[in-house]
């Protein structure tokens, strides 16, 4: 569609429906009844199947006049869309209004003590008793889980399939009393995951997502989206425009809470931003080698968004090529972060040994040193984005399996 | 020039050993890095009686022991795999690598033997920690009177004395100051690794008195002397954490097999396994250059670069290892309750500590430029 008609289309909408004084979840069904909270949905699901580039003209209008968006955080946003792709029409109707009006919050219940890289392996109990799932067993690092309403859950349906087939993949109201949440404290200080304990917990037959026995391909499909979200920023709300009013007010205390768990992931990226500036204040940018370290880092930056912005317009050309975007962007981000700590060491000198909020920056050079670690392990780690590079891009031969048979038999961790 | 350790060396060693892992448990680390001042004074006395440690290379006629860096450098390995905590690296390393070079004869009289017993604790106050080229700017000598900030101070809070490193009339000095001292101040600083106690230290006309001349030459020799035992105590964290990491991978489960079992995390090991042998001789090389130069009067020093290359090795091994230490261990391995990251830390502040692998790198260079013209 000409994106001046959208363009003109949104603002008059605006017109008559934005006002800084709504209540912001009042707001919100203003927009998702106006079809405006995810233009790139279907038209069917509250959207309007919009473009990436439609929808950008959409975010543009709403920044420039610091209109509230609809919600869109982190394991919220995997969730709605694992449901629009793998839920129906009845599961749509229920989750989704909640999700972009921020209503409801969501974490991302896979991995297990037992099972991280090797999801598949999940020892989660799903059993049906009494006309509902009843699940039993723990889940770890489960980032969010002490502010979620709803979890999207992997569990294990059937324990003499082979693995991948016996997984079913639940929607999981986390304000039960089946569901204990306990905070778990990381390297840099932060608690933003949590150890999720589940006794008897309850599932409706309604909230079980694409069949039973479907939860790896369900699974399969919320990873790519999370692949795809370590390489992206997340997404800010109108600037420039003064923002007083109820709506901003509520967003502003919804943000303090939605954003309490991520306040360090800008520094697990590593902090590029504040390179350059650092460099020329503390005049390292003199020394010809940290000069070679900085330009190596920008490069392998800009480079790895000139890949991204290449592989989107492949894809929206339509052609059959696979599209390695998602492995390799995430396998960029951390090769970035860790050479964007190296170039931080490397400006701050003996400095690098403080830390806190007497310490450059604010400490945030410090918290970058200490959480850089952690994205090569969130969301999969490098070693596992490599196999799937090299297996499922590069087509080469897959590795032994020493995972077959029934589930049951298969060789695991004594603990799980 | 000697190629092995010796039997005592060796026996040397496991008594560290024993008492470190008797001692210096994680369980005990973490206890003491939540302290102001960083370590059991009950456990560092009866390191210091029962093993002799704090004045091992300090020679006999100053109260030590009369060993050499090699000595020295086995303890700091030692300390380094547990993270021990406690005042060895400012007053037995850089304190005494101080007096030994700089301090006048009385002066090494008066104040060697009591950090050889572990009595005083001394550390070395220098406004710079990058480069001994830009030591002295920032503190100042007048009529035995001193003023200036350091901004990193080990141990400071610990210490009773301080030796300073200041600029005063005639060029760079070394000068005594009481830590009580009234126009003393010692703040305590936020450090990335809690195990090391960092403050920063202010002087306002602090009294002191002058132990020694300093310049530029005797200040290098002292950095190469801390850097090299700096680079023990980093290769045995390095060594401790490689092979706490590949026990790990023989445990895990995934997939139905041990993450060992994988390639990828076997490539991996094998080549930090290089890295740490390599580390870990060049260490042990710069350590008997520095024994056979300065306990054998004029001899022609060679290889000279040998510490620079030590320390460059050492910290970008440390680093390695403890950044492979994390990720092979997964999501265990980002919590603050695994231990991993007491060494990451402890890495990551040793690497910039006495200056940047880069940066020892470039003084390689240069001494290579001026061996070979
Ligand atoms: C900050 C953070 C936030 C997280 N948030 C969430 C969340 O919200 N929800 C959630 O479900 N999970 C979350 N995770 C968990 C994360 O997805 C797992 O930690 C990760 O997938 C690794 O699993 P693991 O920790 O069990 O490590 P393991 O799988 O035990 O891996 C240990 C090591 O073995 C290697 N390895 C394993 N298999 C192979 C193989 N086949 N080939 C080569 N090497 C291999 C790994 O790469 C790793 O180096 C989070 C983790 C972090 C650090």
């Amino acid at each position: 569609m000409d994106h001046n008609i959208i363009r003109r289309e949104v603002t008059d909408w605006l017109e008559q429906n934005w006002s800084a004084e709504l209540s912001l979840i009042e707001w919100r069904n203003r927009l998702v009844d106006g079809g405006w909270a995810a233009p790139n949905w279907p038209v069917e699901n509250f959207g309007r199947g919009f473009s990436v580039d439609e929808t950008q003209v959409v975010s543009d209008v709403f920044r420039n006049k610091g209109v509230v968006f609809a919600s869109q955080g982190g394991p919220r946003r995997l969730a709605a869309e694992t449901i629009l792709i793998h839920g129906n029409d009845e599961q749509k109707q229920r989750y989704l209004r909640q999700t972009l009006t921020g209503e409801n919050a969501w974490c991302q219940l896979f991995s297990e003590p037992g099972s991280g890289s090797d999801l598949a392996g999940s020892s989660t109990k799903a059993e049906k008793r009494d006309g509902r799932w009843i699940i039993n067993g723990q889940k770890v690092w489960t980032t969010s889980a002490h502010h979620a309403d709803f979890g999207i859950l992997l569990a294990r349906s059937d324990w003499d399939l082979p693995k991948h087939q016996g997984l079913s993949y639940f929607l999981i109201n986390m304000r039960q009393p089946g569901v204990e949440v306990r905070p778990l404290r990381q390297m840099n200080g932060h608690a933003s995951f949590n150890e999720v304990f589940m006794t008897d917990a309850e599932v409706s037959f309604d909230d079980l997502l694409d069949g039973e026995g479907n939860g790896w391909a369900v699974a399969a499909s919320t990873l790519s989206f999370e692949r795809r979200g370590f390489a992206q920023a997340r997404q800010t709300s109108g600037v420039s425009v003064e923002r007083v009013g109820r709506v901003y007010d509520e967003y502003e205390a919804e943000l303090a809470i939605d954003n309490e768990p991520y306040t360090w992931y800008p520094q697990r990226q590593g902090r590029v931003d504040l390179v350059l500036d650092r460099a020329k204040q503390t005049g390292a940018i003199a020394s010809a080698s940290t000069r070679q370290e900085i330009a190596k880092l920008l490069s392998m930056k800009r480079a790895s968004e000139l890949a991204a912005e290449q592989a989107e317009a492949t894809r929206r050309a339509g052609t059959n090529e696979v599209i390695p975007a998602g492995s390799i962007g995430k396998l960029a981000a951390s090769v970035i972060a860790r050479q964007a700590a190296h170039v931080h060491t490397l400006i701050s000198g003996s400095e690098a040994m403080l830390s806190g909020e007497h310490s450059a920056e604010n400490g945030m050079i410090a918290e970058t040193l200490i959480s850089v670690p952690a994205i090569s392990i969130a969301g999969g780690t490098d070693e596992i984005q490599r196999n799937i590079i090299a297996e499922r891009v590069l087509g080469m031969p897959k590795e032994q399996r020493s995972d077959t048979g029934p589930f049951r038999d298969i060789k695991r961790n004594i603990d799980s | 020039m000697q190629k092995e350790f010796t039997s005592d060396q060796h026996q040397f060693r496991e008594s560290l050993t024993r008492f470190m892992q008797a001692k210096s448990t994680p369980d005990d680390v973490r206890e003491q890095m939540t302290t102001e001042q960083g370590y059991d004074t009950k456990v560092w006395q009866q390191l210091c009686s029962e093993l002799g440690v704090a004045g091992i290379h300090i020679p006999e006629q100053y109260g030590g022991f009369g060993f050499g860096h090699i000595e020295l450098g086995i303890v700091m390995e030692e300390m380094g795999k547990n993270l021990f905590c406690g005042p060895y690296l400012s007053t037995s390393v850089m304190s005494a690598s101080a007096l030994i070079h700089c301090a006048s004869e009385d002066a090494k009289e008066a104040l060697l033997p009591d950090i050889a017993m572990g009595q005083s604790i001394v550390t070395l106050v220098m406004d710079n920690l990058d480069a001994p080229e830009r030591v002295g700017s920032k503190i100042q000598e007048n009529s035995n009177l001193i003023t200036g900030t350091a901004n990193i101070v080990v141990d400071a809070a610990a210490a009773d004395s301080m030796l300073v490193v200041a600029t005063s009339s005639s060029g760079l000095g070394l000068f005594l100051v009481k830590a009580n001292d009234s126009n003393v101040v010692v703040t305590s600083r936020e450090s990335l690794d809690p195990t090391r106690k960092l403050c920063e230290v202010t002087f306002s006309n602090a009294s002191a008195q002058k132990v020694g001349d300093v310049d530029l030459g005797t200040l290098q020799r002292v950095w190469r002397d801390c850097s090299v035992a700096l680079a023990h105590e980093m290769i045995g964290g390095a060594q401790y954490l490689l092979s706490s990491t590949i026990e790990y991978t023989k445990l895990r489960v995934q997939f139905g097999r041990p993450i060992g079992s994988f390639q990828a995390l076997k490539h991996r090991c094998a080549d930090l396994l290089m890295e740490v042998e390599f580390a870990r001789a060049s260490t042990y090389h710069a350590a008997r250059l520095l024994d056979a130069t300065t306990t054998i009067d004029g001899v022609a020093e060679t290889e000279v670069y040998a510490p620079h290359m030590a320390k460059a090795l050492a910290a970008d091994t440390y680093s390695n290892v403890a950044r492979a230490a994390v990720q092979l261990r997964g999501g265990i391995g980002f919590t603050w309750e695994d231990d991993t990251h007491l060494w990451f830390k402890r890495a990551k502040s040793s690497e910039v500590f006495l200056g940047t692998p880069e940066r020892h790198r470039e003084w390689m260079m240069q001494l290579m430029e001026g061996e070979t013209s």
